[in-house]
């Protein structure tokens, strides 16, 4: 049986002035239902690139999908019709930004931004609901991200908030569109420990109760060893290393992974 | 006694917003009463909760807003009123969170990093001088000419740092500067800083929710919560003996990759099988008097 989706061997390039690079070097990975897949790698290594290709997002030309396949339920999302493609982002398939700011509308409020996608999200599973309905859907998501005070963030602007307040705004999007693949990109960096704990069991909570495909990518080996089964170890566009994630904290074979945890700050403070 | 570089005296600030039901106006009392000083070549490291009003202190400090009441003082000086002269903004520079919106995104990152040379007529090459730090940012030469739509999350945050670092500023405030960097590249970075404080003698006010970095990192931290700085001191009393409920909540939150680490945690009761917040932490301290609620 496949995964819930599977990236095959994915090859994809930039041509800026002229130049050449290419950015995925054959990647392969797999993220079942009702699993958490971590992505880790090198700053500039291609993960969030890899993750707009399966989106569908990255801006073509300069980028080119030079080959591969990216399977969706066992349909190739390459190689199918742009409408279907479309009905299913951010509906079937969601993504958590790392940049908050470029997935919030800076003119609108968070509300009208909510309550949004929960409409959307209604009409696609044929659900109805009043406007009252969907204010206390909205308050409620946003207590579930750990909002302080839900009403007034309801009613701010994305600018009236802080940064960790806008990455749980995106969370609180990706929740209300009740995808079945969930794609997070760095979805705790803004997040002091404790929520960002609290997010992290509300995820699991989705992936264990409700088969949520999750992929995760992080910079964050702590969050990696805590909350993923499977690990993918990427660098300079290719995936180095690949196993369940309590085996490359016990064991990595690669120089790059051991050169990653080595280089983890502790809580312990410095060896001396 | 120098006066400290950065001294931050019961600093106050309030945000008008939309009252309940959108009537009315309600305050957001995002920066409630903080003090606190930096001496010369140190980091001071400030933690808390998201929306306890970190970035709102180093906006004030930075000049960009004004508080309602209190004082900021470099060098002993009040920045008050004169928060935006060119003079201020040599001594103090500032890191973002967010890299991808404090980089104007119609300019190439040479052009960014070389913003603050000709703003300060940098007197040696300029040109040689936005090379250097690239390098020191661990970036190729040739990312000159990118635009910040086509870097990595990473890249643009190091650009940041680079044009942060361009005129070398005695006060630098970092607003989570490493956080979409990998851990390889962060300590390289960590590092660069360090040396920097050697050389230069700068001294860092260090925001982040990496309580691991900041444990390496800083000499001195502030937890806030709410606005308010509930424990300061020296990390290793801090981290090893919280001495407030919120900062041992924090603490006990903190992802770590080993059993030593993990040894270091404070133990936090679950509720519902959940992490508590710090409010249901704190009414069971009330309720109970249990030992490891002790202070
Ligand atoms: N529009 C673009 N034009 C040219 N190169 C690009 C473009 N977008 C990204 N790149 C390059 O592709 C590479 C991969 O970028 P990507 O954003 O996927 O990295 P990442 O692994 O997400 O890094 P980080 O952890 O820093 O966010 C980088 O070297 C980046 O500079
Ligand atoms: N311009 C504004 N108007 C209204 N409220 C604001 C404004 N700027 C900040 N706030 C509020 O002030 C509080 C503190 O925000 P701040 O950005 O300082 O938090 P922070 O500690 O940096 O959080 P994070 O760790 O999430 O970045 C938040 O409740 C936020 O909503
Ligand atoms: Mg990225
Ligand atoms: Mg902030």
């Amino acid at each position: 049986m496949t995964a819930l989706l599977s990236v095959r061997n994915l090859d994809v390039s930039f041509t800026t002035y002229g130049r050449r690079t290419q950015v995925l070097r054959d990647v392969s990975i797999d993220v079942p239902e009702g699993a958490q897949i971590a992505l880790v790698g090198e700053s500039g290594s291609g993960k969030t690139v890899l993750m707009k290709t399966v989106m569908g997002i990255l801006p073509q030309p300069p980028a080119k999908v030079e080959g591969g396949a990216i399977l969706f339920d066992d349909r190739d999302l390459l190689t199918m019709p742009e409408r279907d493609r479309l009905r299913l982002r951010g509906t079937a398939m969601s993504m958590v930004f790392q940049d908050p700011m470029s997935s919030l509308n800076p003119v609108f409020t968070i509300y009208d931004q909510l309550g949004t996608i929960l409409k959307h999200a209604d009409r696609r599973l044929g659900r109805q609901r009043g406007r009252r309905e969907r204010w206390a859907r909205v308050l409620e998501v946003l207590e579930q991200v750990r909002m302080r005070e839900p009403e007034r963030v309801a009613r701010s602007f994305p600018m009236q908030l802080s940064g960790g307040m806008r990455q749980r705004i995106l969370i609180a999007m990706a929740l209300l569109s009740e995808p079945r693949l969930l794609i997070a990109d760095e979805p705790g960096t803004a997040l002091d420990v404790t929520t960002q704990a609290q997010i992290l069991n509300l995820l699991r909570d989705l992936v264990t109760r409700q088969n949520l495909a999750l992929l995760m990518i992080t910079h964050n080996l702590g969050v990696v060893r805590e909350t993923s089964t499977y690990t993918y170890v990427m660098n300079q566009g290719r995936i180095v290393e690949q196993a369940p994630t309590a085996e490359i904290f016990a064991a990595p074979r690669e120089a790059y992974t051991r050169e990653l945890i080595a280089a983890v700050p502790r809580l312990t403070g410095r060896a001396t | 006694m120098t006066a400290p570089v950065l001294e931050v005296r019961n600093l106050v600030k309030t945000f008008a917003v939309k009252g309940a039901f959108g009537r009315g106006r309600g305050i957001v009392r995002a920066v409630d009463d903080v003090s606190f000083s930096i001496g010369a070549g140190e980091v001071f490291g400030l933690a808390g909760e998201s929306g306890s009003g970190k970035s709102t202190i180093a906006r004030m400090v930075m000049g960009l807003s004004q508080p309602d009441s209190g004082d900021i003082l470099i060098d002993g000086q009040s920045i008050l009123g004169r928060g935006t002269s060119l003079a201020h903004r040599q001594q103090v520079q500032m890191v973002f969170q967010n890299p991808g919106a404090s980089l104007n995104p119609r300019r190439t990152v040479g052009q960014s990093i070389r913003v603050p040379l000709d703003a300060h007529n940098f007197a040696g090459d300029r040109r040689a001088r936005v090379g250097e730090l690239l390098e020191m940012a661990q970036l190729p030469a040739h990312f000159a000419d990118r635009f910040p739509h086509e870097l990595s999350g990473g890249q643009k945050q190091r650009v940041a740092i680079a044009r942060a670092l361009a005129v070398e500023p005695r006060l630098l405030v970092l607003d989570e500067p490493t956080s979409a960097l990998d851990v390889s590249v962060q300590s390289h970075v960590i590092e660069l800083l360090e040396d920097l404080v050697a050389q230069l003698g700068l001294t860092y006010l260090f925001i982040s929710h990496d309580l691991s970095l900041m444990r390496n990192f800083a000499q001195r931290v502030g937890i806030l919560y709410l606005g308010k700085i509930v424990e300061t001191g020296p990390v290793a009393p801090v981290f090893t003996a919280p001495q407030h409920d919120y900062t041992r909540l924090l603490l006990a939150s903190v992802p770590v990759i080993s059993a030593e680490e993990e040894a270091l945690r404070p133990t936090i009761p679950m509720i519902d099988g959940d992490i508590p917040t710090a409010e249901q932490l704190l009414a069971l301290r009330e309720l109970s008097q249990t030992k490891e609620f002790k202070t």
